[in-house]
């Protein structure tokens, strides 16, 4: 996971995609995730169709190439997985280059990697061209229960203060010239991570009593539901319409 | 560990999007009891600790580190429906904005590494804390085994998942073997670390440990003299429920089912009665050493009727059950003041 984590992948802008309502764009990438998962993996020319379509999100969106390449490191993982699946896969086996793979195997890794990458990259055009703050409004409106959208709230708002804190005990650590060299170093990191909890269980403590003090009786208060400039909703559908006519019109090619 | 998109077909996808909708909602309601009013502060804080406790590397050998998943952890920390509730927001975050793990698979990643790990690891350090000495620190044992155990648990639903809606042709026997090898060391690495730190913090705050609740040693008072005497019976107020509501409620709807309703009910023989009949083993079944007795068959064997017989069935029922219940919470009494005078 490394360092990606603490910083959101959001690339600030002001494009059609940008100015798209956060809900619509959540159904948008759902709808269109949907339709790849469910394509079979023989078709190759409709995973090619798709990976244009979200070529073309991007520059709408004008997110350049090495933005989204460099935020992929998170689908290594997988990666390795689809890799090893020809050799380890049962079935006919074929000769490729000398090593005897598995047809079906080879099949599955394609499938694995086609689906997975496209899942990947349209996840961050959603995340690029969405804030945080939006995207919690929006699964506000898409009516996902008020207290789970709340949670989130304070996780999103707390995060990079408890990653900052987190920081410091490391400084304090390696200024201490300790580094986590082996295993046997385990507990002083571990008891770093205890400290960790006990901090932010109390800092969850005063945050609540002070909202309690200023008022707080169960709800935040919204102050500007609507943000200005919105485009209309509609137009986020036409990334899932687009696969969809790329699915039907790769089914009809073979 | 995140499931990506692609790599279980729609229809696994959507039923584990179900089941984790419901384990969730279900969370929605139980976390409530754990943390009362305080709940959104306090999980979405405990939410953002275990993100960033998954941002903790450490050297595994080989150049290569490893990371906490942190479900049994949560589960002991802020006990087992908020910790559902974390990692789930914690895994919702992941997919919406650092496109971490995919978004027709969130229902399956946060099934196996919510869920199943929070409840899993959760029954465990339950069972482990049923059989260590009642004092705080049998928590670090306990979180050790039950964060051991949960990393496997979580590993063996997803080969069930595969099996059932996996797109390749992998031998089943030969992924068991995979996934159980890989993350029983996953499991001890999760161990070592959610031991620690819980030990960490029931070192400085014990009562921040939701496993840990209970455990302390009762109250003693120091009297005028100097000497340790126990906290006298009925200082200490106990929050008992009223149940007489449920009760009385309970059964009046058990007499009138058996009263009333039973007068409707079939008189065919019920499912495995139709299926041993049908496969002529009935008839090896003997009548019961009661058979003569007036409500046997729930009939009117001996001329009563079946309204009657339900009722005196229910009864009966309830005055036996009193009885046991009675009896054995005498005993349970008896040797708790046994085990308080030695």
């Amino acid at each position: 996971m490394g360092n990606g984590h603490s910083h959101l992948l959001f690339r600030h802008g002001d494009s059609l995609v940008h100015r798209l309502p956060a809900h619509a764009k959540v159904l948008a990438l759902l709808g269109f995730v949907l339709i790849v998962v469910a394509t079979p993996r023989e078709r190759v020319g409709a995973f090619a169709g798709y990976a244009v379509l979200l070529a073309a999100v991007a520059a709408v969106a004008r997110i350049p190439a090495g933005f989204i390449v460099r935020r992929m490191v998170v689908e290594i993982p997988f990666v390795a997985f689809a890799v090893l699946m020809p050799v380890v896969s049962g079935g006919v086996r074929v000769d490729v280059l000398g090593v005897s793979l598995s047809q079906d195997g080879l099949l599955s890794g394609w499938n694995l990697l086609a689906k997975g990458t496209l899942g990947v990259v349209a996840s961050i055009l959603l995340a690029a061209t969405t804030d945080a703050r939006a995207l919690l409004m929006g699964l506000q409106r898409l009516r996902l229960p008020a207290r789970l959208v709340e949670i989130a709230a304070f996780m999103v708002r707390y995060v990079e203060v408890v990653a900052a804190e987190m920081h410091r005990m490391r400084v304090a650590r390696e200024s201490r010239a300790f580094h986590a060299r082996h295993l046997g170093h385990l507990r002083v990191v571990a008891q770093g991570a205890g400290a960790l909890f006990v901090r932010t269980y109390e800092r969850g403590e005063r945050v609540h009593l002070a909202m309690l003090s200023r008022g707080y009786a169960g709800a935040m208060p919204v102050i500007d539901a609507r943000p200005t400039r919105l485009a209309p909703p509609v137009l986020a559908a036409a990334l899932p319409v687009a696969a969809l006519a790329v699915a039907w019109a790769g089914a009809i090619w073979l | 560990m995140h499931v990506p998109d692609g790599l279980l077909d729609v229809p696994t996808s959507l039923a584990t999007a179900a089941v984790a909708a419901t384990a969730v909602g279900v969370a929605l309601r139980k976390a409530r009891d754990e943390l009362d009013e305080r709940t959104a502060p306090l999980a979405g804080l405990t939410a953002a600790f275990v993100f960033a406790v998954q941002m903790l590397n450490f050297p595994v050998g080989v150049g290569t580190s490893g990371h906490l998943m942190g479900g049994a952890l949560a589960a002991a920390l802020v006990g087992p429906w908020t910790a559902v509730l974390c990692v789930s927001v914690v895994l919702m975050v992941q997919a919406l904005l650092f496109a971490d793990g995919g978004l027709t698979a969130l229902g399956t990643n946060v099934t196996l590494i919510a869920a199943v790990t929070a409840t899993v690891g959760w029954f465990v350090i339950k069972a482990v804390l049923a059989v260590l000495p009642r004092r705080p620190a049998s928590v670090v044992p306990a979180c050790a085994v039950g964060a051991l155990v949960s990393v496997p648990a979580a590993a063996l639903v997803f080969v069930m998942l595969f099996a059932i809606g996996g797109n390749a042709n992998l031998s089943l026997g030969t992924l068991t073997a995979t996934m159980l090898g890989w993350h029983v060391l996953i499991g001890i690495g999760e161990a070592v670390i959610t031991a620690l730190t819980v030990s960490a913090v029931v070192a400085v705050r014990p009562d921040l440990v939701y496993a840990a609740h209970g455990l302390r040693p009762a109250l003693k008072l120091r009297d005028a003299d100097g000497i340790l005497v126990d906290v006298p019976a009925g200082r200490e107020t106990v929050a008992t429920r009223d149940s007489r509501g449920l009760v009385v409620g309970g059964g009046i709807a058990a007499l009138v089912l058996a009263g009333v309703v039973s007068f409707y009910a079939s008189a065919s023989p019920d499912g495995l009665e139709y299926v041993a009949g049908e496969n002529g083993f009935l008839v090896t079944a003997r009548d019961h050493v009661v058979g003569d007795f007036a409500l046997a068959g729930y009939g009117e064997v001996g001329g009563i009727p079946v309204g009657v017989a339900g009722v005196l069935g229910v009864v009966l029922t309830v005055g036996i059950g009193w009885l046991v219940f009675r009896a054995v919470s005498r005993r349970s009494q008896r040797s708790d003041t046994r085990a308080q005078s030695r």
